[in-house]
């Protein structure tokens, strides 16, 4: 018999009184992945997140870790699963090296401290109390109180939050090379960058459920190749979107992003983008500026909700 | 791409999983160490621990020196020292808990340990030991000023006075635990220190009930003075009361009750 999938969650529906905040969500991860679980605050990933952690029961659906129920069989599972909460998890005047060796003395084989906290840059910060930690450096030491049990499967929320880009980037080295030591990784983001260069498989979820699924390579390659991205210099006219899409053709698709910008999808290539320019004159639009790129999950995200992942993050600054 | 970044990290097997929790004992252990740790490096903790105590004992000798108060018959350093233990022991195992709990749970800690091995007993056994040696450290700053001031106690009473402190300790623990599951952590502090206070005041703790008057039986009620009465019945006679015991023991039966009940975790 084949072993379970790492994480199974079928129809999960989570609800806090009268806000459903996971509606019918399923997904799969399978061992040995990274799996990211992308989408804009307040999606529901953290309420899945913590279910199969097993901090809640499960209202609606199941869920099933490891292949073990994690609210009936949480003291088995508890020690094979490393956990990174979205925020906080430490006593605010514990020193941050202190924290971590208190966590590693939970575990029977926790992973040699000097490693972790060369690997993730808290010998800077070892002496510090947890609350005068910057944002990215509590990050840092939460993914080490995560990992440094020898978990097989890690539930990491948002890790990268508040990191800058060079340490967001030793973190996905981090998380590579558990991966290619046998962990398996489910994270929650709303950098779509993380997922694509991370994930082997992303769902995008959204209003609580899985809007899509799939590697980014493949979600991103399911609406033709290429985007194009149109940010023009005053607020679009009245039907704009319905108009340039006229004057494309039906193959391609065209989604309104804000008042200042859209973004075109489908077979697009060059002589789209000369379509795109030519309608910008005639419409009497100015462009700020037109681009064409490799479509990105972000598009995928937009084509499938009609809203953007982390407003004021990427949108049409991209 | 994610293939090839894969291969470059070249990770050699340094992560391969390997879970397991600690033996029972090792965890409860590293968590009392933690506790006790972190309440001794709190300077308010400490205050309240350890320095009012002391004030307490010191002021309430001199004042009854100079003013002349009959304290049962008893020499003021022998009829003040239980009482002035009973309110460090009070101070610890409620203010300080409450406090720290409530902190504990606002910051998310006992989620995060939640989703460790260290079962919730494992927590709980971890936070009384943290307790126990914060108390201990509170007997032993009290007692040498005591003997200082020419203090004097029953030697079997000596004995006595521990379950008498225990079980005043899981009194006051489960009260303060009730607290903090229940309320917001500012709000815990505030309770926890005006609680303290009031009892300090008027729970007839340090000093003897009969300086109460009237008010007396009904304070026999109060955990305060059951926790001072069987203390002083332990150091200033060497007998083990027996009522103020069967007080500290419902309140204990009834903080635990409201504790695991009520106790919320986030
Ligand atoms: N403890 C809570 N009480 C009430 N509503 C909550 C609580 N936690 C989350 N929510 C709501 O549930 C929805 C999903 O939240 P969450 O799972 O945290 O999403 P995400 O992690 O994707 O940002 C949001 O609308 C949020 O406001
Ligand atoms: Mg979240």
């Amino acid at each position: 018999m084949p072993a379970p999938p790492a994480v199974q969650v079928s129809d999960l529906v989570m609800r806090y009184g009268a806000t459903t905040a996971v509606d019918g969500l399923s997904l799969e991860v399978a061992r040995g992945s990274i799996t990211a679980v992308l989408g804009p605050n307040g999606a529901g990933k953290t309420t899945t997140l913590e279910t199969c952690e097993g901090y809640r029961r499960p209202q609606g659906g199941t869920v099933r870790v490891l292949g073990l129920d994690p609210v009936r069989d949480r003291r088995a599972l508890l020690p094979r699963v490393g956990v990174m909460l979205q925020g906080g998890g430490a006593w605010s005047g514990v020193r941050a090296v202190e924290m971590l060796r208190h966590v590693a003395a939970l575990h029977a084989h926790p992973l040699p401290l000097d490693l972790l906290v060369e690997r993730l840059g808290l010998a800077e910060c070892g002496r510090t109390p947890y609350r005068r930690l910057s944002g990215g450096q509590q990050q840092r030491l939460g993914l080490a109180m995560a990992v440094v049990g020898r978990p097989e499967l890690l539930f990491v929320d948002e890790p990268t939050a508040g990191m800058d880009p060079a340490v967001r980037r030793t973190t996905w080295d981090l998380l590579r090379e558990l991966q290619h030591d046998g962990v398996t990784t489910v994270l929650t983001t709303h950098y779509m960058e993380e997922a694509e260069r991370l994930a082997d498989l992303v769902h995008l979820v959204d209003h609580g459920r899985v809007v899509a699924s799939g590697s980014p390579l493949a979600l991103t390659r399911g609406r033709g190749d290429a985007t194009i991205r149109l940010v023009v210099t005053e607020p679009f006219p009245a039907g704009a979107p319905q108009s340039l899409a006229a004057a494309l053709g039906a193959a391609t698709e065209v989604l309104p992003v804000d008042e200042y910008s859209l973004v075109v999808t489908g077979p697009a290539d060059a002589s789209t983008l000369s379509v795109v320019s030519a309608w910008c004159e005639d419409f009497g639009v100015v462009p700020e500026s037109l681009t064409m790129g490799r479509m990105t999950l972000e598009d995928v995200f937009l084509a499938e909700t009609g809203r953007t992942l982390a407003p004021g993050e990427g949108g049409h600054a991209a | 791409m994610t293939q090839q970044d894969t291969a470059r990290t070249g990770a050699d097997g340094t992560f391969a999983p390997r879970p397991g929790a600690a033996p029972y004992a090792a965890m409860v252990r590293a968590q009392a160490s933690m506790e006790t740790r972190l309440l001794l490096r709190n300077g308010e903790q400490l205050l309240i621990a350890v320095v009012i105590p002391v004030i307490a004992l010191v002021g309430g000798v001199v004042a009854a020196g100079r003013l002349g108060i009959d304290l049962d018959g008893a020499d003021p350093v022998d009829a003040l020292t239980p009482g002035v233990l009973a309110l460090a022991v009070m101070s610890t195992a409620f203010t300080s808990l409450a406090i720290a709990t409530g902190f504990e749970r606002r910051y998310g800690l006992l989620k995060r340990l939640g989703a460790s091995p260290l079962p919730r007993s494992g927590l709980l056994l971890g936070k009384v030991g943290g307790l126990l040696v914060v108390q201990a450290v509170q007997v032993v700053v009290v007692g040498a000023v005591a003997l200082a001031l020419g203090w004097s106690p029953d030697p079997l009473g000596l004995l006595l006075a521990v379950p008498c402190a225990l079980l005043g300790t899981a009194a006051f623990a489960g009260l303060g635990l009730t607290l903090a599951g229940t309320l917001r952590a500012e709000a815990t502090l505030a309770v926890a220190n005006l609680v303290y206070l009031l009892l300090l005041a008027g729970g007839a703790v340090v000093l003897p009930r009969s300086s109460y008057g009237a008010a007396s039986e009904v304070l026999a009620l109060l955990p305060s003075a059951a926790l001072g009465d069987a203390l002083r019945a332990a150091l200033l006679d060497g007998t083990l009361a027996v009522l103020p015991l069967v007080v500290l023991a419902v309140w204990a039966a009834l903080g635990a009750s409201l504790a695991s009940r009520f106790f919320r975790w986030e």
